[in-house]
């Protein structure tokens, strides 16, 4: 079987949702699209074996064959971790949501089927090989994102946070699918495979620095690392099943396996070392600084999730280090973040759950209106305890082994002697110990304050009490599994972590087994790790007992400098700029459009003529000038004089008519016969015309204009004729070509059998003008007819006006 | 010939376009008819003003002026007429309803803004 049709599974079994929704009343719709993740799971799971051998498989299906755009399902270490990570926690989610969202008041059809396309997404972003598809199930998780944030549209906050993440990642979206045509243009593919294997040549390209950046700026985004985490903590208006799937253990983390995928590509770059554990550690230290400062559970949650992302972001840069060193310690790194990726998956999902049930249970999330729920929530309370320690980096729970690796990594950064990380590799490990005591603070903040401590019961809007086990079922699997594998890393590593480290840093390993690294939960005394976690307990704990001392402290910063309000005050302001420039050039006057048409026309004409020097006047071409020529000229140039200065209707008519006998002048001197007959008989209607028509109209009036607006129009209207008058010399200087008029002159009375040239003309060698232009007349004949009879009143303002 | 006539071209043009820049609804239209003919002149030019004789066949003649232009002329002269009715009554139309022929006033509804 083509494995990579299962991708699409989840897409297509939501076709049926809304069918069973509609149809089966009587049981929740979620246990028919349990199956879906269940039986994913189980199937990925048996490409275990196989990748642990350092082996892949991969299954293609043909999309756009002549550009090279394939979907694929390329599964290695990486993308089966992630894989495994999306389907099961998926399945746990599902599993939760069944007693968390109420089959009788939700629209349970909708958000199965946005889960279901969510998945597909997933699946297709971790799993492509080829790096157009992956952009297209990329944005979908934007999309399907949108959706499940707004999912209570009838809240603004939701459609507000919903807007949010949207516009924030969809703008690294298009970085990234920038990036993405870069190494198109650079490698000649889009498999990343393929590119991956001329990584050594690429880096000699002249884009690639910019694809880098641009696909760093895709990762940002999506995984809400700083400027950009700012849509996160507003994502929380999703049902909290969303928010614990999406915006912890799964899309989020989209942008860390990009980073992972493309480290082999863009790795052996200073500046890719430089942004991915900077910006990386600036993100862990940010959000868990901010994250003590929040009063609802989820925004805790959030901001830790914010900082954690970061924390591994930084392990991934760090990692990254190993291709200029051979020190152990950087290869490390990039375990590590492996390895805190699947521990932070499995505690932040669970914490997320009993925030939810929290919310469910009490009817608020608010820190301050809860405490002391301890004996009434004993299960959530230990599960909440379990998640939270392992955050904080306690043993005996996995987040201690995986911070402790972090911590030790940091430490040996100042080590590296490459690319001033000497000078300032000193900050990192002191940044990153400061951040952990936070990470402590937080934790524990975030676990005593609500279930311990003064009950005020009164205070909620609902009487507190146990969730039903179904909904506590998932959160306890994912805290067995905290401790679980904190007793057995190894395993985990064996079977899962060193197959993805091996495929982050395919160059280095010969096969997972190559990879290097036992996990201990203890190193002995003299390890730098156990020292800086003793300090981070001590120092977390001194901090959560003084919070109410220094927590007023976070009022200081003010409301408007912060990163929300510069989001804010960014869309406003576009918003606002573009209509007002929009306002400023179209005023609505029909002269305004008039004069920049005019003059963009006269100034561009007039530049191009002498930019490519194409003004020639060549006099030997011209005819001779005749004393009747330059008396009629004379003529016209009265009437035209007459026209434009008339102080009356009557008189500008009549020059307008003058003009018109005088061009017919002009016809009988270069032997027009049949120009001039028409040009009379017609002028001399448009006259009747005009004094019919006129005898209507109102006398002629300035209207108010002022000097300086006459002296715009003689400018632009002079520049125009000065413009025709110099492309007329010179197109008339310089014909390339002969005229086809000698072939009319030969063949018209052989061919047409007529003497009249120019009659025959218009009625055999060109009588589709002609039959057009009598269209022309008849419709003009039928306008003016229309617009005389009918008497259509004006109507009064429609309801669509108002 | 040519040359004089490029300038007179030029004259005609300048002075249209500066009748239709004016706010008023008559000079716009006055205007346009400036237009045309300057634009029908500049055809005449463009195919060159030289030739001795209309483009008619009479025996021993075969000095024609160039015929196409004329007959592109001719075309383009009852085509603008046609145009030129339309748009008197037109205005005669607008100013029935609006009572006015300043072009700064007819701005469409506020509502669409």
């Amino acid at each position: 079987m083509e494995f990579v049709l299962l991708i699409f599974l989840p897409v297509i079994f939501a076709l049926f949702v809304p069918l069973a929704y509609k149809r089966i009343k009587g049981i929740h719709t979620g246990w028919f699209v349990l199956l879906v993740p269940l039986v994913l799971f189980g199937y990925y799971a048996g490409f275990l074996p196989l990748v642990m051998d350092g082996g892949h498989a991969i299954s293609e299906l043909q999309w756009i064959p002549s550009l090279g755009i394939v979907f694929t399902s390329y599964i290695d270490g990486l993308s089966l971790l992630f894989t495994l990570l999306i389907t099961g926690i998926g399945s746990l989610v599902v599993l939760y949501s069944v007693f968390y969202m109420d089959s009788k008041k939700e629209n349970l059809g909708s958000f199965y089927v946005y889960l279901l396309i969510f998945m597909t997404a997933m699946l297709g972003v971790v799993q492509s090989d080829n790096t157009m598809t992956l952009y297209l199930f990329w944005e979908l998780t934007s999309i399907s994102s949108f959706l499940l944030i707004g999912f209570w549209y009838t809240k603004d906050k939701s459609r507000f946070g919903a807007l949010k993440s949207m516009m924030i990642t969809v703008f690294g979206g298009l970085m990234m699918l920038g990036g993405f045509i870069l190494l198109n243009i650079m490698g000649g593919t889009f498999s990343i495979r393929e590119l991956i294997a001329q990584a050594p040549e690429l880096a000699n390209q002249p884009y690639f620095m910019l694809a880098l950046v641009l696909i760093l700026l895709g990762a940002f985004t999506k995984s809400a690392q700083f400027p950009f985490y700012i849509w996160l903590p507003d994502a929380m208006e999703a049902p909290t099943p969303v928010s614990a799937y999406l915006h912890s253990a799964t899309m989020v983390k989209a942008g860390i396996y990009l980073v992972a995928r493309f480290t082999p590509i863009f790795g052996s770059s200073s500046v890719w070392i430089w942004l991915v554990t900077g910006i990386g550690l600036l993100t862990l230290f940010w959000g868990s600084f901010f994250a003590v400062k929040q009063t609802d559970l989820k925004a805790i949650l959030a901001f830790s999730t914010v900082s954690q992302l970061g924390l591994i972001m930084s392990l991934l840069g760090a990692g990254a280090i190993s291709y200029h060193t051979t020190a152990a310690i950087f290869s490390f790194a990039t375990y590590a973040a492996i390895f805190h990726l699947i521990n932070h998956a499995t505690f932040k999902g669970g914490l997320f759950m009993i925030a939810g049930i929290i919310d469910h249970e009490t009817g608020t999330r608010d820190i301050r209106k809860l405490g002391g729920l301890m004996s009434i929530m004993p299960i959530s309370f230990t599960v909440a305890l379990i998640g939270s320690l392992s955050m904080a980096g306690l043993p005996p729970f996995n987040g201690f082994l995986s911070k402790e690796m972090f911590l030790e990594s940091m430490a040996a950064l100042q080590h590296f002697e490459l690319y001033n990380f000497d000078t300032w590799g000193i900050l990192f490990p002191i940044v990153a110990w400061i951040a952990s005591v936070f990470t402590f603070t937080y934790s524990l903040y975030f676990v005593l304050k609500t279930f311990i401590g003064q009950k005020k019961f009164e205070q909620l809007p609902k009487q507190p009490h146990e969730a039903p086990i179904g909904m506590l079922a998932a959160p306890m699997i994912l805290a067995s599994l905290v401790i679980i594998i904190f007793f057995i890393p190894n395993l985990v590593g064996k079977w899962i972590i060193k197959p993805a480290v091996m495929a982050v840093q395919p160059t280095l390993y010969a096969s997972p087994s190559a990879v290097d690294i036992h996990v201990k939960a203890w190193h002995g005394f003299g390890s730098v790790g156990l020292w800086l976690t003793v300090g981070v307990i001590v120092f977390g704990t001194l901090l959560y007992l003084t919070i109410p001392k220094w927590q007023p402290f976070y009022r200081i910063q003010p409301d408007r400098l912060s990163l929300n309000a510069g989001y804010d005050a960014l869309m406003r302001g576009s918003e606002r700029g573009m209509n007002r420039v929009s306002r400023l050039y179209m005023t609505g006057k029909i002269r305004t459009y008039l004069l920049y048409m005019f003059a963009f026309l006269s100034v561009s004409i007039i530049a191009v003529l002498f930019i490519k020097d194409a003004f020639i006047v060549d006099m030997n071409s011209f005819a001779a000038i005749t004393l009747y020529g330059v008396l009629n000229g004379l003529v016209l140039l009265l009437s035209v004089g007459f026209v434009v200065f008339a102080k009356s209707r009557l008189a500008a008519i009549i020059a307008l008519g003058g003009v018109g006998y005088s061009v017919a002048l002009f016809f009988v001197i270069f032997k027009a016969p049949d120009l001039a007959l028409t040009q009379l008989v017609i002028e001399t209607v448009s006259v009747a015309l005009f004094l019919l028509a006129f005898k209507h109209l109102p006398a002629l009036q300035t209207h108010g204009e002022t000097a300086s607006h006459k002296v715009v129009n003689l400018i632009v209207s002079l520049s125009v004729g000065v413009m025709v008058t110099l492309v007329a010399l010179s197109s008339h200087s310089q014909k390339l070509i002969p005229s086809i008029s000698q072939y009319y002159k030969d063949t018209v009375a052989t061919e047409a059998g007529g003497g009249n040239i120019v009659n025959v003309i218009l009625v055999d060698y060109r009588g589709f003008d002609t039959l057009f232009e009598i269209a022309v007349l008849a419709i003009a004949g039928i306008a003016v007819l229309g617009m005389i009879r009918l008497r259509v009143s004006r109507k009064e303002p429609t309801d669509e006006n108002k | 010939m040519e040359f004089i006539l490029s300038i007179l071209i030029g004259v005609l043009f300048t002075a249209a376009v500066y009748l239709i820049l004016s706010r008023s609804l008559l000079k716009v239209i006055l205007g346009t008819g400036l237009l045309s003919h300057g634009a029908h002149l500049l055809i005449l030019t463009m195919g060159g003003l030289g030739g001795s004789a209309p483009p008619v066949l009479i025996d021993g003649i075969t000095d024609f002026a160039d015929p196409l232009p004329q007959a592109l002329i001719l075309t383009a002269i009852v085509i603008s007429f046609g145009v030129t009715a339309v748009i008197l009554v037109m205005a005669y139309r607008m100013y029935a309803v609006h009572q006015t022929d300043n072009m700064n006033e007819l701005r469409g509804n506020d509502e669409h803004d």
